[in-house]
């Protein structure tokens, strides 16, 4: 078996027990033997609930989350060939989340419970559409940055609008969770409902991998190689999206995970952007998981939200990347 | 040492450009240029900056819509072909730019095979042969496990040399593959293409020196002014005169050797 497949299988096995043991933990712990009885359908009904209604879906969103971003990192930085590239830092993650709020606050959601994720979509499309153009546009990778943290920063004033016209304190508090990103109270009924994008998103973007190895040489040498670029684009646009626009749906905006774990994956599958994209996927689903049973854990009076410790933990180290970064790649 | 292998060697691939004219909005970059490349010979592609020789090449590769004209491969309009088929039938090798990753130099040799379906990690059978055969070629066995961004910029030149001799193509086009090289490395470059072209492969090389072009080339493809201006073997077309048209510069010429004097 190659390195790659170790890499996969050990991620994989970390992740399930991660979520396995964010069952075990909160207000009533639970040994071990409850938790997997009670996955099994053998336990009391009180277990049953706690573990079947509360701790496993909030952490199965956790990793369906960290598994999107950490995906479409990956995806996107595969494509605009920079490792700073990814769904927050981008503006895409603020744009999609500014989307959704739009739809909480117009009621819009009461038409279907389906607007909600389609709207986060529709918002994630447009910013990864867009920043497809200006990759186009432009060759510098710094401008790029530039135009996503604009993009960031925009959608950041028009969600400050909205909650300067929050009819009460009550929308502006769920709007402000909303920004803040967090997993907490998910029930399969929302996993549902963001899961057939997300899964669609997660597709495109895999069937497409390959591509992204080509563009490692370069756009003019990938299509020399024979890479249809304008496909890879588009393709790599809308799974990102996709995928983006579903955990935003799913736990809003939720920062800087989809650097960090490329970022840590890539010295093990050499470099290859193609290969990073499954543990990275992996790798940031177990890191969500981890974040939020430490979110669960700390003793607050407010719970923490997930996007906090993302951002607190990701922000510098999105700041070293960049630092390391010789000047040479731009 | 050379073990390469061109497939399509017997059946005569060969890549035309008819009348071809590239426009980007009110400037003319390429204007009615025809040529043929086909296996056997080694035709280097001359003149002086903005003469419009990379968007030539771009343009027969399909790669930029031209304006009018054709550009065609085995008969086959190139614009109509699939990409991995063209990749599979010409090679291209454009100015060297930096790579995006430091990925390791077999690696990036064996996105050679890419039209041929390889996945990087899962390099097998033919695929494994063919990049075998380009690293041995192009002297790279001892630094196929480095990693690229720690090579010289001859080992580069060499590096995607290999890469576009893995493709086993017929046709090689290759921009400007001897830039910022010492005159020792410039040499080994042209002797490995020159090596693919004795093997029956083709190419159309791009050159700015052209004592080196004159040497190595079968065939010189004079542009100057969007305008393919000359088309002949070098004791034909070499001539002092030329040099002052297309590059404005004197120089005496003695067969295949040339002195340059001064810019006109």
């Amino acid at each position: 078996m190659n390195p790659g497949r170790w890499l996969t299988l050990c991620l994989v096995v970390a992740c399930v027990i991660a979520i396995i043991s964010a069952c075990l933990i909160g207000s009533t712990p639970l040994p071990v033997d409850r938790v997997v009885a009670a996955f099994f359908g053998s336990a009391e009904a009180g277990d049953q609930l706690v573990v079947w209604s509360i701790r496993f879906p909030r952490a199965l969103a956790a990793f369906l989350v960290g598994a999107a971003l950490g995906l479409s990192g990956a995806a996107l930085q595969g494509l605009l060939r920079n490792p700073l590239a990814e769904p927050g830092v981008l503006g895409v993650s603020a744009t999609a989340s500014l989307a959704a709020t739009f739809s909480l606050y117009y009621g819009l959601v009461s038409i279907s419970a389906w607007i909600l994720p389609l709207s986060a979509i529709s918002g994630a499309l447009v910013a990864t559409g867009l920043l497809a153009i200006a990759a186009i546009r432009t060759r510098s990778v710094v401008t790029l940055i530039l135009i996503g943290v604009g993009l960031s920063s925009f959608a950041g004033a028009l969600m400050s609008l909205l909650m300067n016209f929050a009819p009460n304190p009550f929308s502006l508090s769920e709007m402000v969770n909303w920004t803040l990103g967090s997993v907490a109270n998910r029930s399969f009924d929302e996993i549902i409902l963001a899961l057939p994008f997300l899964i669609a998103g997660a597709g495109i973007l895999i069937a497409t991998r390959r591509g992204l190895s080509a563009l490692t040489l370069g756009e003019e040498a990938a299509s020399g190689v024979g890479l249809n670029l304008r496909n890879q684009r588009i393709f790599t646009v809308l799974g990102a999206g996709l995928a983006t626009g579903a955990s935003v749906a799913l736990a809003g905006a939720i920062g800087f995970v989809g650097i960090v774990a490329p970022h840590l994956i890539r010295p093990f599958v050499r470099h290859d952007p193609a290969r990073s994209l499954i543990p990275s996927a992996l790798l940031a689903g177990f890191i969500l998981v981890i974040a939020d049973s430490g979110v669960r854990i700390i003793p607050t009076n407010n719970e923490l939200k997930l996007g906090i410790i993302a951002a607190l933990i990701g922000a510098p180290i999105f700041v070293w990347i960049a630092m390391q970064r010789r000047a040479v790649h731009d | 040492m050379f073990g390469l292998r061109c497939k399509g060697a017997l059946f005569m691939t060969d890549l035309i450009a008819t009348n071809l004219r590239l426009k980007v909005k009110d400037t003319l970059l390429v204007d009615r240029a025809s040529f043929r490349l086909a296996p056997g010979e080694l035709i280097a592609l001359l003149g002086p900056n903005g003469a419009g020789k990379t968007s030539l090449i771009r343009g027969t590769l399909g790669l930029e819509k031209p304006t009018s004209g054709t550009a065609t491969l085995d008969g086959i309009d190139i614009h109509k072909l699939d990409p991995i088929i063209r990749a599979r039938k010409v090679a291209y090798l454009p100015q060297i730019r930096p790579l995006a990753w430091p990925n390791t130099v077999l690696d990036v040799v064996a996105l050679g095979r890419y039209s041929h379906g390889t996945t990087l990690g899962r390099i097998k059978g033919s695929d494994a042969e063919a990049v075998d055969r380009a690293i041995t070629a192009c002297d790279l066995t001892h630094l196929a496990h480095r990693s690229a961004d720690t090579l010289s910029g001859g080992e580069l030149a060499r590096m995607h040399c290999a890469r576009a001799f893995a493709t086993e193509a017929p046709l090689l086009i290759a921009d400007e593959p001897t830039a910022a090289l010492d005159p020792r490395h410039q040499l080994r470059i042209l002797d490995l293409i020159s090596a693919f072209v004795v093997r029956g492969g083709g190419a159309l090389v791009v050159l700015h020196d052209i004592q080196l072009a004159a040497r190595y080339a079968s065939r010189l493809l004079w542009m100057n002014d969007a305008r393919i201006v000359a088309d002949g073997s070098p004791s034909e077309t070499l001539t002092s005169d030329r040099l002052e048209s297309v590059y404005g510069i004197r120089a005496n010429v003695q067969g295949l050797r040339l002195d340059i004097l001064e810019p006109v």
